[in-house]
């Protein structure tokens, strides 16, 4: 639809016409602001906490391990080139032999999820697979947060109370 | 034909003054769009509709997905 309007504009003599190809469902996936009646509604992306302590590929099991304590979470996860979600550094990995590189100790590709995915279908499927936690990231694979069910839950639950609307 | 944008080209170019065009129904347009985007459906889209786009200035376009 948006090639023809781009091209529609042309003809109607405008000369710098662009086309964001991706559209408004690669803005919503990157957990962008937007306006509009939506605006209040749950996403993935506005409830993932974001202080989600992270390192380098190259960086040792033994500096993730200072991050994670500090941070109160339960991983790491291992990101290269502006954010880019390459694995994580779980309970288990982080216990392992401290001068490990992460990109050795790390369980790669973890699940992810994008921002605007519909929050109660995904509560869902995390109970049902027993996941407390998921990595949120954008298109590009760049971390966003990490959702807590918990978290996701409790929001849930009060709009429940309230009214407003989960997606 | 027109240029595509990535994510970042476009807020790139917002931030230096271009104009962002949902060309989605008014009804998609009022319940979701980027922020200060106008809405032109498609279907709409003629000399009276762009009437107060700035033609100096860059416009992007968009809809839903590249679908």
């Amino acid at each position: 639809m948006s090639p023809r309007a781009a091209c529609r504009l042309e003809t109607l003599g405008f000369t710098a016409v662009y086309d964001y190809t991706a559209g408004k469902a690669d803005w919503l996936a990157a957990g962008l602001p937007t306006e509009g009646t939506a605006t209040t509604t749950l996403r993935p992306g506005a409830l993932a906490r974001t202080d989600v302590p992270t390192c380098a590929p190259d960086e040792t099991v033994a500096i993730a391990r200072r991050r994670v304590a500090a941070s109160g979470e339960d991983r790491c996860v291992v990101t290269f080139g502006g954010g880019v979600v390459l694995g994580v550094l779980d309970q288990s990995a982080l216990a392992g032999d401290e001068d490990t590189p992460a990109v050795d100790a790390m369980r790669s590709g973890p699940a992810t999820v994008r921002a605007h995915e519909d929050l109660h279908a995904l509560v869902g499927r995390m109970r049902a697979r027993d996941v407390a936690a998921i990595l949120v990231t954008d298109p590009d694979g760049r971390l966003l947060g990490l959702l807590h069910r918990d978290d996701a839950d409790a929001a849930l639950a009060q709009a429940h109370q309230t009214g407003r609307q989960a997606r | 034909m027109a240029n595509s944008l990535h994510r970042d080209g476009v807020r790139r170019l917002v931030a230096k003054g271009a104009q962002l065009v949902e060309v989605l129904p008014a009804a998609e347009y009022d319940e979701e769009h980027l922020p200060g985007a106008v809405n032109i459906p498609l279907k709409t889209l003629g000399t009276e509709t762009i009437a107060d786009l700035d033609r100096s200035r860059p416009v992007i376009v968009y809809c839903w997905d590249s679908l």
